[in-house]
């Protein structure tokens, strides 16, 4: 039984990992846009919601309610104004700003928080609740984690695939020149775009930060496992980023079961090993 | 006052000057086919029109106003729709959603809604759900021309929609012309297909080398200055 609850949290944990990583799905698979400074956000939000808990003595998850305007305001105009500039046939650009931006975030956060590691308190017995499903039993936030990652891909999809914003989103994908026939102006859909991989990223903040410690720097590491369950899955596949996460996350509690010291290492090589049999991923889309 | 004005219209590709003034004008009602060989400018002019490439303002007027330096969803909103060459359609989109797409900057009713380009392309109505991209070509010219209409413009630009399709592909598509200008479109065909122009167009311009060279009803032109117009030699 001690594998099958490995396994069961493994999986638990694989939402955590699609949660970092959906956002940069999103936008990847719309602008083929790599946003180094993903990580580095999911840290400003979980920031912003410890603010919120703090100062204002707000629920969390009712935070997050406040922040994701915000973070989706923030994700506006920073697309808008900045990332849009970089956009064009070199894809260097783009990896240079936002390696910037990165290093702009963490140290704006050391100013205004120092290097002290932090963490959302989730409220009464949330932290530690747990549900025994069958033989295993599972952690309440581990589980509402997943569940998350689940609802926020099966919106992603239907907003993608079931509204006229989607289908701007994939027009413009395939061809902005004529999606500007159409009416689609290219660089609001782009913003709207990173808007809402913003909102996906505070939903992703509120578990970081009530999970585990989290300071200012981490926000690189966790961008990795991000990326890894992105190319895992197949770049711009969203149900296959859930996938890549859950792979991560499987392989590195399976690897810490076998020794503590192999939990990280454990996802690095799962993910070398996907890379080597299915080197576009496990979905990668068709038309790429 | 025309419904669609150029003036003096010039347009580069970096320091490749395109256009050298060109004035043409279009009615509200009209259709007008503007014919010339590969390279005369043609595909540039819609382009110019329809706010792919970047013009001064005064350069193109519609209903009086100047658009020439409106980027293209803003012309796209106010009743310009262009059936781009090569049909461009959306890989990533089926049928049904290529011809939806047309209408996301311009939802105006009239006579075209996914019901009545389903009538007028009924082949469409069956491939609904494929990809815009597995369709034949003329099937694939439907869904750009359909496409199009959904916004129910009051100017649609066709570059070169008989490019590359059978003859017989070609007459199905043109004999969709009546009941498009019925529906309240003014047109513009750019043709390399001279006969085919001459047979729909009100009015032809004829362009070389970025410059009008001849312009009038097809009854009133002689074979032989088309041909000098279009070739640049006296037939």
């Amino acid at each position: 039984m001690i594998w099958l609850d490995t396994i069961v949290q493994g999986i638990l944990l694989g939402g955590l990992y699609a949660l970092f990583a959906a956002g940069l799905s999103l936008v990847f698979g719309i602008m083929r846009m790599v946003n180094l400074a993903h990580g580095d956000l999911i840290v400003l939000a979980a920031f912003l919601i410890l603010v919120l808990v703090t100062a204002l003595g707000l629920n969390p998850f009712l935070a997050v309610l406040v922040a994701a305007p915000v973070m989706f305001a923030i994700g506006w105009l920073l697309q808008y104004h900045l990332l849009n500039r970089t956009l064009g046939d070199d894809i260097l650009p783009p990896l240079l700003v936002t390696f910037g931006l990165s290093i702009v975030i963490q140290n704006a956060l050391l100013e205004g928080f120092s290097a002290d590691s932090r963490r959302i308190p989730a409220g009464g017995e949330l932290e530690t609740a747990s549900l025994a499903l069958g033989p295993v039993t599972v952690g309440v936030m581990p589980l509402l984690t997943f569940l998350s990652a689940v609802a926020v891909i099966v919106l992603l999809n239907r907003l993608f695939y079931a509204t006229s914003l989607g289908r701007a989103f994939r027009a413009t994908s395939d061809d902005p020149v004529t999606a500007g026939l159409m009416g689609v102006e290219p660089r609001r859909v782009f913003a709207v775009a990173t808007g809402i991989a913003m909102l996906v990223v505070t939903i992703a903040a509120l578990y970081l930060g009530t999970r585990a410690n989290f300071d200012p720097t981490i926000g690189p590491a966790r961008l990795i496992y991000a990326f890894e369950a992105v190319i895992i899955g197949g770049l711009g596949s969203l149900w296959g980023t859930l996938a890549g996460g859950i792979i991560i996350g499987v392989a590195q509690t399976l690897g810490a079961a076998i020794n503590p010291e192999w939990q990280i290492l454990a996802g690095h090589v799962a993910f070398l090993i996907v890379l080597l049999f299915k080197p576009r991923g496990l979905f990668p889309r068709a038309n790429d | 006052m025309a419904l669609l004005e150029t003036r003096g219209l010039t347009a580069f590709y970096g320091d490749f000057q395109a256009l050298f003034g060109l004035d043409l004008t279009l009615e509200a009602g009209e259709t007008v086919a503007v014919i010339g060989a590969n390279g005369a400018g043609k595909s540039t002019l819609m382009r110019s029109v329809a706010g792919v490439l970047a013009n001064p303002a005064d350069q193109v007027l519609f209903d009086g106003e100047p658009i020439g330096a409106l980027p293209a969803a803003q012309v796209m909103a106010r009743g310009i729709a262009m059936v781009p060459e090569g049909r461009r359609l959306f890989p990533s989109l089926s049928v049904e959603e290529n011809l939806l797409i047309g209408r996301y900057g311009r939802r105006v009713d009239g006579a075209w809604s996914l019901e009545t380009v389903y009538d007028l392309f009924p082949i469409l109505k069956e491939r609904r759900a494929s990809p815009g991209t597995a369709l034949s070509g003329g099937q694939q010219q439907m869904v750009a021309i359909g496409r199009a209409l959904m916004s129910n413009p009051r100017v649609l630009l066709c570059d070169e929609i008989s490019l590359g399709l059978a003859p017989v592909v070609i007459r199905d598509i043109y004999a969709a012309l009546p009941r498009i200008r019925q529906g309240g479109a003014s047109v513009v065909i750019v043709e390399q297909d001279i006969g085919q122009a001459l047979k729909v167009a009100d009015r032809v311009y004829c362009m070389m080398e970025g410059r009008v060279t001849l312009s009038g009803r097809p009854a009133e032109l002689t074979r032989d200055e088309i041909h000098a117009a279009y070739f640049g030699v006296a037939a």
